[in-house]
């Protein structure tokens, strides 16, 4: 009608132009570039959120002809349940403990290997390594170098005359041990990030605080510590999130065991979800989980007040 | 290894207590100890690099020996007499091509799509005018904080209705965008001058010709970098592929490798070889595009 006559070109050719006011665009081709994307977010993130929401207040297990709504029920269920809250325990433990390894270990690595020489490149190589790998290759290597008849630890240990503890069938060293390997894992993506962050820091400030008389512990602590501010509370914050959602790592080393002192909250998700198939339930347990990294985050960015310079 | 042009300054934060006395020592017994300090800082580094190598390196080792000969003396890492056995080994007792096929469609099929997708949303957020571009890209920014978790019970009862569980859609659609590679390829783009669109368009190209005559093409580095770091994470993706997959002949590397560890009286040689194969394309990709898979995890981490 009017719009087509007064619009004989095609507006989809002129986005300078489709967005200007008084001119409805017939068709403005950005939904085109947008669409596949939206599609996708739409059905597979945010509505499985909502629907996460709305299951956990089901009694929705898989095979049942109808799924009752029982309110809160599951959510009061878990409050009782102590399996949750070992397995809650166990996830906690593990992220504070590896999100603090792996930033420290980090960032001693990369102040060390701040400078670019071929011995530190090949350093950097060896340390950012197993980060690459999977997790599951990485438990499964790990497993086994700590198994008591095949394993090079235990080897080497009983070589030097000590008697090798059984790392992961020990009640009180399994979720030790698997935590040592989540920092052997991630200290190299703490180092890369931090490693950035330092060559962002202008060489004069370093030059001026050394005029100044400053030692090299007086130059880390006012000159480099406030530099990476960023790239720090962003590795601490990406350390906590993946910690939560542990479950690859404990999968392939223990199962979770032994007698479930090593099952995380994920394990006892995919354990209810998908091996019991109790969807409800499961669904409470994911809404939890969603509730604490949320407010974790949240918690973390405010606490550091964290704002990006630029 | 010399360190005088390194001054003592990085060997703080492994040994932080002493430097700290250094500043102030007598300048001699300081330099001295400075440089003591500092040696023993790069043996402690170098040991942990070795220990970061190590267990690698004994993977590889396992995969070609012999069972008695692991069992006859576990403090080696390589084998005494080499052998084939591990890999034949794996190849027999797991449908191996099979896995590597399926994780090779999933990783690639999904990275190629979500690079597609990704980059044509990033596109319309930095460079298009259309009504709820800021409510979307607010949008998509929440979706960051959402872990993968929250979502895959509904997602795999969509799977189950679609009857795409134990199926390449079934894997690939669902991971075929992610908020993340949306929002640093905007941040990429917004950086491109404008000055070469608007040069476009005078001549008259379309949105679809800048986007992929201009936009894509000077975004090289960031699509490499993007795509690295996301193969990277769909190859070793666990979680996902098990719920979506069970059936051994649509599973992927981890998902069997995992099974196939935890059976009792496992051919240690086999496992081993399949954790070695499994992790050779990354580690290959890693040791020739170093630069990108380090730019790409940095700057998710620089913003």
């Amino acid at each position: 009608m009017t719009t087509t006559e007064s619009r004989p070109a095609n507006p989809g050719r002129h986005p300078g132009l489709a967005g200007r006011p008084g001119r409805r665009p017939r068709f403005n081709s950005a939904y085109l570039f947008i669409a596949p994307s939206v599609i996708l977010i739409a059905v597979f993130i945010a509505e499985p959120i909502l629907q996460t929401g709305w299951m956990s207040l089901h009694d929705w297990t898989i095979g049942e002809a109808t799924h009752k709504f029982v309110g809160l029920a599951n959510y009061t269920a878990l409050y009782h349940d102590s399996r949750f809250w070992n397995a809650l325990r166990v996830t906690v433990v593990y992220t504070v403990f590896v999100s603090l390894g792996q930033v420290l270990l980090g960032l001693a690595v990369a102040s060390r290997l701040r400078k670019t020489t071929w011995y530190s490149s090949l350093l950097r190589t060896a340390y950012f390594f197993p980060f690459i790998a999977s997790l599951i290759v990485v438990g499964i290597i790990w497993k086994f170098l700590l198994d008591p008849q095949v394993g090079l630890v235990d080897a080497w240990l009983t070589d030097l005359g000590i008697s090798p503890p059984n790392w992961l069938q020990s009640p009180s060293l399994a979720l030790p041990t698997v935590i040592v390997v989540g920092i052997w894992k991630n200290a190299g993506f703490a180092m890369i990030v931090l490693l950035a962050g330092m060559q962002q820091v202008p060489a004069f400030l370093y030059e001026a605080a050394t005029i100044d008389g400053a030692g090299a512990w007086k130059r880390f602590r006012h000159v480099t510590l406030p530099a990476l501010r960023p790239a720090l509370l962003f590795t601490t914050l990406i350390a906590t999130i993946t910690g939560l959602q542990l479950f690859d790592l404990v999968y392939a080393m223990t199962g979770g065991g032994p007698i479930f002192h090593t099952e995380s909250v994920v394990m006892y998700l995919y354990e209810k979800g998908f091996v019991e198939f109790q969807m409800g339930y499961a669904s409470a347990i994911s809404w939890v989980l969603f509730v604490i990294i949320l407010a974790i985050s949240a918690v973390q960015l405010r606490v550091s007040r964290y704002r990006d310079v630029d | 290894m010399s360190t005088d042009t390194t001054p003592a300054l990085l060997a703080v934060t492994v040994t932080p207590a002493r430097p700290q006395k250094l500043t102030g020592a007598p300048h001699q017994v300081g330099r001295a100890l400075g440089r003591t300090g500092a040696a023993l800082s790069w043996l402690v580094v170098a040991i942990g690099g070795l220990a970061m190598i190590l267990p690698f390196l004994w993977m590889l080792g396992v995969a070609f020996r012999t069972s008695s000969d692991l069992y006859a003396d576990p403090a080696r890492i390589l084998p005494e007499q080499w052998t084939l056995h591990g890999i034949s080994a794996v190849l027999s007792q797991l449908p191996f091509i099979h896995l590597v096929v399926n994780t090779f469609v999933f990783a690639g099929g999904a990275t190629v799509l979500l690079l597609l997708f990704d980059s044509m949303t990033a596109f319309a957020l930095a460079r298009l005018r259309f009504r709820g571009r800021n409510v979307l890209f607010v949008l998509i920014l929440a979706t960051l904080m959402v872990p993968f978790q929250v979502t895959i019970i509904p997602v795999f009862l969509t799977l189950f209705h679609l009857g795409w569980l134990n199926s390449y859609q079934g894997l690939i659609i669902p991971r075929a965008t992610s908020a993340l590679g949306i929002f640093l390829l905007r941040q990429f783009f917004m950086q491109l001058p404008t000055e070469l669109d608007d040069a476009a368009h005078i001549d008259g190209a379309g949105n679809f010709i800048v986007y992929w005559r201009i936009i894509l093409p000077n975004a090289k580095p960031a699509l490499a970098s993007l795509f690295i770091i996301q193969f990277a994470a769909l190859w070793n993706d666990f979680l996902w592929p098990l719920v979506v997959s069970s059936n051994i002949n649509m599973q992927t590397l981890p998902a069997a490798l995992t099974v196939f560890s935890s059976q009792s009286g496992v051919d240690h040689a086999a496992l081993m070889a399949g954790a070695a194969i499994s992790l050779t394309p990354l580690a290959i990709a890693f040791l020739l595009l170093q630069r990108y898979f380090v730019q790409g995890v940095a700057a998710a981490g620089i913003k």
